[in-house]
């Protein structure tokens, strides 16, 4: 794929040119092939999604990395200066050690998986892990920690001694020889140790061999003497670097000297690791196979030619490094290409580099945000708007939303990017499949908190039309509450009281009978709960009561015009009792509820009145009638009402 | 928690696995000689949906409530350290129809006493199983309205229940009806309960935890309101638990990246001593309450006598704290960065 870092989509494209179209599916995660709209074009994409965030070891590093990156986000403007670079690079060294944890694991899993697809697939993922920690290990020393002139090299010389380990079993074999001074490989290792400038253990199998062969015994005198005075640059302030250099020389004219005295010419072995001490190229170039990168090289070549290098020097050794030790033969691998991106401090070519290289974004993001916290990136924008570090944390957390269980540390980061973060997080949130309720309860936890009122209601909603689908109006009512929505308990009310009118009783008693201060979320609500009271009290016995909550709840208009009739047929039994429990007042009232409802009706809705409404309507009349009798009697009699 | 061990599982889909893990360090040398520190995986198994709650039935299994609404037992053989599925309810908790494919309801609580084991679901229904019987002994159908989010044994017979409109019920297994014995609700707004735990010693004390994260002290012998309401966590407190030996203890686990530690033991000068990484923030609380003539701390009245010690026991908290337990001075508790924590000194 040839398009630029800033431009990469989520998916890989490959161009092939094809004009069939083949849809397949791999265990799961399909494969898709799709054909390009223009009709002069022929050409298919193929798309794949990003499986790396399905890999169970993986998931270990996109954890542990967020909780980093959270700590690096907060601790902002804590400190400045020396102690802010200080805390910069125990950042970086937390995010290698992570990677690290994740390589040991991956070899585990790589050892002991019995599928061979499998265990090329861990292993491929091990090499692809100790890439990114090369790349970030030297990132961390050239641009976190910007190391100087003299601890440069130091540092630069652990890094090779970290990361070149096809040598280690060789080294193992000989030193738990019985006789490594006779070991067939002794030199070679001797030869490592010099050329990652390991003198101490150089001069340890030195002093095997000299009291193996008496005869080498003065040449390893002076050989180990010479390692021994060789001057290195300090990490302290023991002394500066002219101090260092002038040093350097000197020493480095002692060994020129021996070695056209030709001390070390009855030895090849040691006339070469005097050579090499000397730093000719030629020399050193000869142990190629030892050092097996180009990068080994060039440290090296540092170390015994030029170790008071210039971080801004680097660049002319590497390249020549690089072209001396690949000789032409073979070109150069995008691992290559992105280290010496950094040694000529193209920060942004390494990001490039790293993005094209690299099949997901976890890598380039958190580098380079780590990055922008030293200040190295300039504020550039892209021609989209936002930087360089928000685009990638973008990408990377737009991919941990498609994983299950991942998206909330896609939350976080979304948080952290100030332009877009927002918004980006607004539509995925909404896209989260909510298959358990308390999955739901999260998603709306996060909304919550970040004042996100719309995707609040939206969720509640589906949730409770789920709950309402699935005949559970007490759920459903508590999504409402949670929402606010006075609609959606209109709604759950409606259901109730539909419920309430084709079976003749309540269902979920216990839902209504304790609503308390929900009850007032909607006007349905409300009347649907003084409306269950009214049948308590009925149901105790307590008719005036009763009476009068009934009356109240048409009056007041609480009740929907729909549901009056149901009110005033609840009203007749009340009106049929021995004692007279409706005032006048309270009887002229029911007889006007009745007129304003048969009233509203028009002729034509009168005429398509069945026999059981118009039943109903003269029972009423008859009762109110009746009633009212009964009371202006009651209440005009001289004993009082 | 059987042994030396302790249990965690994965909640999420698709690879969702229960899993054993060894925390012993006495004595017992690791499989590769490693660092006896970490948690040891001794064998996982894979489980169909999220792992809603679970509970070990006796020192070999353990019952597993599933989002699917399936419930499972797993058998723990430590002969040879594996795991296999001993017995399953299928759609133990299910809407409307249980054979439609999308029919399943999330179970989401589980409580046993061995044989038995109860079960409280998404859809309101409350299952009473028993071990190696194949059909449910007793189910009640609709048992409460809304989402029932958490249960736990109240007395041999009788089971309390929380759901989501806020209600505190009491079911009597004994009794052939399908209503609750007694109901008890918060003031004020209705809340959500999501989780449930009683006294070891003193059955009549019981705590809930609510989705605005404030905990309350429930005496179910009297009155129908908690006794105290305790401001604790910002979000959502997913679970609690009192300490089973040690009861004066209590601990919370919530959304908000928190789990605090509530110690009662009033005498000032008696109180154990914390040590953990990371320093600790506390705070004196002396809780509102109603006048009750109660002897124990958790009910007590006297604002100047009970002081009650919180800590807050994560350091640099991110994400929820989904699930924790207690037994002796050990602690376990998962969170969703996907990380077990073990604390093994809790109260040293």
């Amino acid at each position: 794929s040839e398009q630029a870092a800033g431009e990469k989509p989520h998916c890989e494209l490959q161009r092939t040119e094809s004009c069939k179209v083949q849809v397949t599916a791999e265990g799961g995660k399909g494969k898709a092939l799709c054909g390009e709209g223009r009709p002069s074009s022929s050409c298919v994409f193929v798309v794949r999604k990003d499986q790396d965030i399905y890999i169970q070891t993986l998931r270990k590093l996109f954890n542990e990395s967020h909780g980093i990156f959270i700590g690096l986000q907060r601790s902002e403007e804590e400190f400045a200066g020396k102690s802010r670079k200080t805390q910069l690079v125990q950042v970086s060294k937390n995010y290698r050690s992570v990677i690290r944890a994740c390589m040991e694991d991956m070899h585990q899993a790589a050892v002991s998986a019995r599928d061979p697809a499998l265990h090329s697939q861990y292993s491929t993922q091990v090499s692809i892990l100790s890439a990114m920690e090369l790349i970030w290990n030297l990132c961390e020393i050239l641009f976190v920690e910007a190391a100087v002139a003299g601890p440069l090299l130091l540092r630069l010389l652990d890094w090779v001694r970290l990361h070149v380990c096809d040598v280690d079993n060789m080294v193992r074999e000989v030193l738990s020889s019985e006789n490594p001074s006779k070991h067939e490989l002794f030199w070679n290792v001797v030869d490592v140790f010099v050329l990652q400038g390991r003198m101490d253990e150089a001069r340890h199998l030195l002093s095997k061999e000299a009291s193996a062969n008496p005869t080498s015994v003065n040449m390893c005198r002076i050989l180990d003497d010479l390692m021994k005075k060789m001057p290195v640059p300090s990490l302290g302030n023991t002394q500066t670097l002219t101090e260092m250099e002038l040093k350097w020389q000197h020493w480095h004219e002692e060994c020129q000297r021996y070695l056209q005295d030709g001390t070390f010419a009855s030895n090849s072995h040691m006339e070469s690791i005097c050579k090499i001490l000397l730093g000719d190229e030629n020399a050193i170039l000869e142990k190629k196979e030892l050092m097996t990168t180009w990068y080994h090289f060039l440290v090296t070549r540092l170390l015994y030619s030029h170790p008071t290098v210039k971080p801004m020097e680097l660049r002319f050794y590497a390249q020549s490094s690089m072209d001396l030790f690949l000789g032409g033969e073979s070109s150069p691998e995008p691992l290559d290409t992105i280290l010496m991106a950094a040694f000529e401090f193209e920060l942004h070519q390494v990001i490039k580099e790293c993005s094209i290289a690299l099949s997901n974004w976890w890598f380039v993001a958190h580098l380079t945000d780590l990055l922008d916290h030293c200040k190295l990136l300039q504020s550039h924008n892209l021609y989209f708007g936002s930087n360089m570090r928000e685009f990638l944390l973008l990408e990377y957390a737009s991919g941990l939303f498609s994983h299950y269980s991942l998206w909330q540390l896609g939350v976080d980061y979304f948080d952290h990017c100030p332009e877009y973060g927002r918004v980006y997080l607004e539509l995925h949130i909404e896209r989260i499949p909510l298959n358990t309720e308390q999955k739901a309860l999260k998603v709306l936890r996060i909304c919550e908190q970040r004042q996100m009122h719309e995707q609040v209601r939206s969720i509640c909603k589906i949730m409770a039309m789920k709950a309402l689908r699935n005949n559970r109006l007490g759920s459903a009512l508590s999504w409402s509450i949670r929402a606010k929505d006075a609609a959606f308990a209109t709604l759950i009310s409606d259901r109730f009281l539909k419920d309430y009118c084709e079976k003749g009783c309540f269902s979920d008693l216990d839902l209504i009978d304790n609503l308390g201060p929900s009850m007032l979320l909607s006007d349905r609500l409300t009347f649907l709960g003084k409306y269950r009271e009214f049948h308590r009290l009925y149901g105790e016995k307590r008719f005036s009561e009763a009476a009068k909550l009934l009356l109240m709840l048409m009056t007041a208009h609480i009740a929907p015009c729909s549901f009056w009739m149901t009110l005033l047929t609840d009203a007749l039994p009340l009106l049929e009792q021995k004692e007279v429990i409706f005032s006048a007042e309270q009887t002229y009232e029911l007889m006007r509820c009745l007129e304003d409802l048969t009233a509203g009706k028009s002729d034509k809705q009168k005429f398509q009145d069945d026999d059981v409404e118009t039943m109903k309507v003269e029972m009423l009349r008859l009762a109110l009638a009746r009633n009212l009798a009964r009371v202006i009697v009651k209440e005009g009699t001289l004993e009082g009402s | 928690m059987g042994a030396p061990a302790a249990l965690q599982a994965c909640p999420s889909s698709l690879d969702n696995r229960i899993s054993i893990w060894s925390v012993g360090d006495l004595g017992n040398v690791g499989l590769n000689g490693e660092y006896q520190g970490e948690p040891q995986l001794l064998c996982d198994i894979r489980h169909n949906g999220d792992v809603m709650d679970m509970q070990f039935l006796d020192q070999e299994r353990i019952v597993v409530a599933s989002s699917t609404g399936n419930v499972t037992i797993f058998r723990h053989h430590q002969n040879n350290q594996t795991l296999s599925a001993n017995q399953r309810w299928e759609k133990a908790h299910y809407h409307v129809d249980r054979d439609a494919s999308c029919g399943g309801a999330a179970c989401t609580g589980v409580i046993c006493s061995n044989p038995e084991i109860v079960t409280v679901g998404e859809d309101g229904r409350i299952n009473l199983f028993r071990a190696d019987q194949k059909d449910a002994v007793r189910t009640i159908d609709n048992a409460d309205s809304s989402t029932l989010h958490a249960v736990t044994f109240l007395r041999t017979t009788e089971i309390l229940t929380v759901n989501s409109i806020g209600q505190l019920k009491i079911w009597d297994l004994r009794q052939q009806r399908n209503e609750p014995s007694q109901i008890f609700s918060l003031t004020g707004d209705r809340v959500p309960l999501h989780c449930v735990d009683r006294h070891p010693n003193q059955q009549h004390i019981v705590a809930t935890g609510g989705q605005d994260g404030m905990l309350s002290i429930w005496d179910i012998r009297q009155g129908t309101m908690p006794v105290s309401l305790l401001n604790a966590h910002e979000a959502e407190m997913w679970e609690v638990h009192f300490h089973p030996s040690n009861p004066d203890h209590l601990f919370t686990c919530s959304e908000d990246g928190s789990l605090w530690h509530w110690d009662t033991s009033t005498s000032v000068s008696e109180k154990p001593s914390f040590l953990h990484q990371g320093g600790r923030s506390t705070t004196y609380f002396s809780h509102n309450t109603i006048n009750q003539s109660v002897v124990s701390a958790w009910l007590s009245n006297d604002p100047t006598k009970d002081r009650m010690e919180i800590t807050n026991l994560i350091p640099n908290q991110t994400l929820s704290v989904n699930s924790l337990d207690i037994l002796g001075p050990c602690l376990v508790y998962g969170t969703d960065a996907e990380a077990i924590y073990v604390n093994r000194h809790l109260f040293a």
